[in-house]
């Protein structure tokens, strides 16, 4: 099976019905998506399919027709994204888990709708779950990111 | 990570010990021990056995054997060092290290004293300090009870000074000059003509001399790193979706585990047919456990694919199987009228006519930290491996020899990032079957990781609890407060029956938050009920406080509101501590306290003293068509000294997001023996929707210093219920509110 992953082609062997994180992290060696929940419900193992977020552990591999981009593809710690500055910069993380899922959730947001309201921001982000309670910092994460990318 | 593991445990700590042409300052005496623990002096004359400093051709390395679940206390730990070792934190690595019985956890025990955490007299200090050579003894590396900081905030700081000393003693006799022309800063030792000498180049000769330890801690007023905004070590990772976590550990020849193990906690399984869990694909090997079976596959997902295609019969739980029979066992455990503790009774509660009487109730909660529950475990002829993310490795190390059958020093556990944990990794049953199932996969290394579900139905909840509340009001003012409390007891459960490790006296717990509150109410009772064995249970964020600090502080308001007084004004006159007085007062003008709201405005106020920290609350709502908006929370804490304001702010944030969507959103129910709940579907906390603007303001007035992980979850439940009071006048008695309240 033919599956493209941060710009890089792979060739994988494994069943349809494999959920895509488990191909990502197990077979391909990806550690970014996030194992937190299996059924959709917590946006840990959020990636990029054809440009848009899925929840990987619910996305089977073989559905999968497009690139898929994980956090390891939206930047890396000498270059980053927009989002995953603007995470730094207000420190968001606490334990840190969620926050791979939570950056995909925010550039998905900021590729369709440049200028989020708070209203917009919560029903966008509410599907990824925090557990240590960081939203406040999310928040105002997801706006300066917006700004830097209004800007560049 | 791993670099410290590879050092023989025994060289590490003795002396100050060259090792690959470095030193790491180990099992130094800063203090001179005392021989009797029970010694009046005892406070003054801890040995500190803390090997925190590792210098070699690498480079600095701090040792932080504080767990790291999030709270930040990597970086909390690294520049407590720093500060005094001067190195900064973007020139140091961060090792948790070894487990070890010299990074023994004093601060730990002091909740469990019957003196109030205010009481910094005498009796206090000594029953503390007894305590702490208890703990100490029993070499108890432990991470919790917002500990991290009160334990280490003068111990890693002597620890950094301690190194900084000796390698200035060690530049001194390789530059020849006298220690005082000598300077340090940013790693490096500076000569009067200004030529640096890293650390890194006097590693080897710093091993060779006596560690220098009389050393005298600068002063506040000089501090570059304590009090000052900081970027925690663990954050360029965090931000960037490249922090490693014990689920993404991967090793050479590893395979992949699930295991299913009696819903029923610590029932049988009765037998099992794996005949189809076998034939599919990548399954190498199926393994029974204790209480279940597991599975060793290839992959993550084919292990948990194939451990649900096992056809198991599980025997009974061992505890009620319904939930109501749970609640019932609680009544019955009030009326029995056997108390397991008073530890408050002043003046005389049963002389007073109750106008007021109340009973509410707390569910057990799951910690569902968001990265499951994994080990990594490797076993081979003559050594056992741990890779786990743990806040007690020593017991777990013990937990693992008996297993083996190894002895204690060939049992080696290394600690990884842990993505949450809120009490969660306080037990170790994940690592106890991982072990189970290396002993079958002998020298192969085995990561287990628990699905989602078993993380939930295997959880050691809170405990639930039940309050009854009796209560006078007279001339506007609250006069008579007495409060019964029965819940099962963490310390039989969590310490006793899984750890071994019986607690004697009252399961302080129970009654924690509830007998210490720094009111002068004059007629004032609390008496505590251990209920038998229900639900296994276990420490979860605040622990006591969790439940109690609703029951107190909802109770109070109730009371407040029957006297017909203002929960500010009337908190602040029953006040008797000076500092929790002012995070009241600071609550209360941050929020501009007493001005008037739109009509469908309400607000609520509480207070907590936990883990020595006060804490206050107040919580703004609307009450909408739809339901129940949670608009904006201040709240205040005094902690004596906020080390990093951005990571404190972050805590305290988190703290209240933690209360308030536990006390709107979630409860673990047994139906069947079994926990009804199993996923984030049906047990969440807080989504960011629901999630209120926070102002958070930290309060240093007091010359001791204090933690804050936990302290900030009591008060917001109920300071929430009071505002869902005045906003609907009808008051919450039961959590989760979300079962009587609508909140959008």
């Amino acid at each position: 099976m033919k599956l493209t992953v941060n710009g890089v082609a792979h060739d994988v062997d494994v069943e349809e019905d494999m959920p895509l994180l488990w191909v990502l992290r197990d077979e391909l060696k990806l550690d970014g998506p996030k194992y937190g929940c299996g059924v959709a419900a917590c946006g840990a193992c959020t990636v990029h399919v054809d440009g848009v977020a899925v929840r990987s552990c619910q996305t089977m591999v073989g559905d999968v027709d497009g690139p898929v981009t994980t956090i390891e593809g939206l930047g890396n710690p000498d270059e980053m994204h927009a989002v995953q500055a603007a995470w730094l910069k207000h420190q968001v993380a606490q334990c840190g888990y969620c926050q791979g899922g939570q950056m995909m959730q925010a550039a998905d947001l900021l590729a369709n709708n440049p200028n989020p309201t708070d209203a917009d921001i919560d029903d966008a982000m509410s599907g990824n779950l925090c557990r240590c309670g960081t939203y406040p910092r999310i928040r105002d994460a997801v706006k300066t990111a917006a700004e830097t990318l209004k800007v560049s | 990570m791993g670099r410290i593991g590879t050092i023989a445990r025994r060289t590490f700590l003795v002396g100050s010990a060259a090792l690959l042409g470095g030193v790491a300052f180990g099992y130094y005496k800063y203090k001179q021990p005392v021989d009797n623990p029970l010694d009046d002096d005892l406070a003054q004359g801890e040995a500190a056995l803390t090997p925190y400093v590792l210098i070699n051709a690498d480079g600095v390395t701090l040792i932080t054997p504080r767990a790291d679940k999030g709270q930040g206390a990597y970086s909390v730990q690294a520049a407590l060092i720093a500060e005094e070792l001067d190195v900064e934190l973007d020139q140091i690595k961060v090792d948790p290290g070894p487990p070890s019985a010299a990074y023994w956890n004093t601060a730990i025990a002091d909740e469990g004293v019957p003196f109030p955490s205010t009481d910094r007299g005498m009796a206090a200090e000594t029953m503390r300090g007894f305590m702490g050579a208890v703990i100490k003894l029993m070499g108890m590396q432990i991470t919790g009870g917002s500990t991290t900081v009160p334990d280490g905030f003068e111990k890693l700081r002597v620890a950094g000074a301690v190194a900084r000393e000796t390698l200035k003693a060690a530049a001194a006799e390789v530059s020849g000059l006298s220690v005082t022309q000598l300077k340090t800063e940013r790693g490096a030792v500076v000569l009067p003509d200004g030529k640096r000498i890293p650390y890194e180049a006097l590693a080897a000769k710093a091993a060779e001399i006596d560690p220098v330890t009389d050393v005298t801690l600068r002063p506040s007023t000089q501090w570059r790193l304590v009090g000052k905004p900081m970027q925690r070590v663990d954050m360029v990772a965090k931000s960037t979706g490249t922090q490693a976590y014990g689920i993404d550990l991967r090793m050479e020849g590893m395979v992949h585990a699930a295991v299913r193990v009696n819903p029923r906690k610590g029932g049988e399984m009765l037998s099992f047919d794996a005949s189809e869990a076998e034939g599919m694909r990548g399954v190498q090997k199926v393994i029974p456990v204790t209480g279940g079976v597991g599975v060793i596959a290839d992959n993550t997902w084919r292990a948990f694919q194939a451990v649900d295609a096992i056809d198991v019969e599980w025997g009974a739980a061992p505890y009620p199987a319904e939930q109501s029979e749970h609640w019932q066992a609680l009544v019955d455990t009030i009326e029995a009228g056997d108390a397991d503790a008073t530890p408050r009774d002043d003046g005389d509660v049963d002389g007073i006519a109750a106008t007021v009487e109340a009973e509410f109730r707390a569910p057990y909660l799951a910690h569902a930290p968001l990265e499951p529950m994994n080990a990594t475990v490797l076993v081979t002829d003559n050594r056992v491996d741990v890779w786990t993310g743990n806040q007690i490795p020593r017991m777990t190390q013990a937990s693992v020899a008996k297993m083996t059958g190894m002895d204690l020093d060939d049992v080696h556990v290394h600690i990884l990032m842990m993505g949450g944990s809120f009490g969660h990794r306080l037990e170790d049953e994940a690592v106890k079957r991982t072990t189970e199932l290396a002993m079958a996969m002998k020298g192969t290394p085995v990561k287990l990781t628990y699905k989602r579900e078993e993380d939930t139905l295997q959880d050691f909840t809170r405990p639930l609890a039940l309050m009854r509340g009796r209560g006078a009001v007279a001339d506007g003012k609250v006069t008579a407060m007495d409060i019964q409390v029965a819940a099962p007891s963490i310390m039989d459960s969590q310490m006793a029956e899984r750890q071994g490790f019986p607690v004697p006296g009252p399961d302080t717990t129970i009654t924690q938050s509830l007998w210490d509150q720094p009111y002068a109410i004059p007629n004032y009772r609390v008496t505590g009920y251990r209920a038998p064995k229900l639900g296994p249970v276990s420490s979860w964020r605040s622990v006591g406080s969790s439940q109690n600090g609703f029951f107190h502080e909802n109770f109070l308001n109730a009371l407040i509101h029957e006297a017909g007084a203002d929960p500010v004004e009337e908190r602040l006159r029953l006040m008797t501590d000076d500092s929790s007085r002012k995070v009241l007062e600071a609550v209360a003008e941050m929020s501009g306290w007493g001005g008037e709201l739109a009509a469908n405005k309400a607000r609520g106020v509480a207070f907590c003293l936990s883990f020595g920290t006060p804490c206050a609350q107040i919580i703004e709502i609307t009450n909408g068509e739809d339901g129940i908006k949670l608009d904006k929370v201040w709240v205040a804490a005094e902690v004596g000294k906020v080390v990093d304001p951005v990571n404190f702010e972050n805590l305290v944030a988190g703290g209240v997001i933690w209360g308030l969507g536990h006390a709107i959103n979630s409860q673990i129910t047994y139906a069947d023996g079994m926990a009804e709940q199993e996923n984030f579907w049906d047990f969440e906390g807080l989504r960011n929707y629901q999630t209120p603007e926070i102002i958070v303001r930290g309060m240093e007035n007091r010359d001791y210093v204090t933690g804050v992980g936990e302290p900030p979850v009591p008060p917001a439940a109920p300071a929430l219920a009071e505002a869902i009071f005045r906003a609907t006048g009808e008051r919450p008695v039961e959590m989760p509110f979300g079962n009587a309240f609508t909140f959008v």
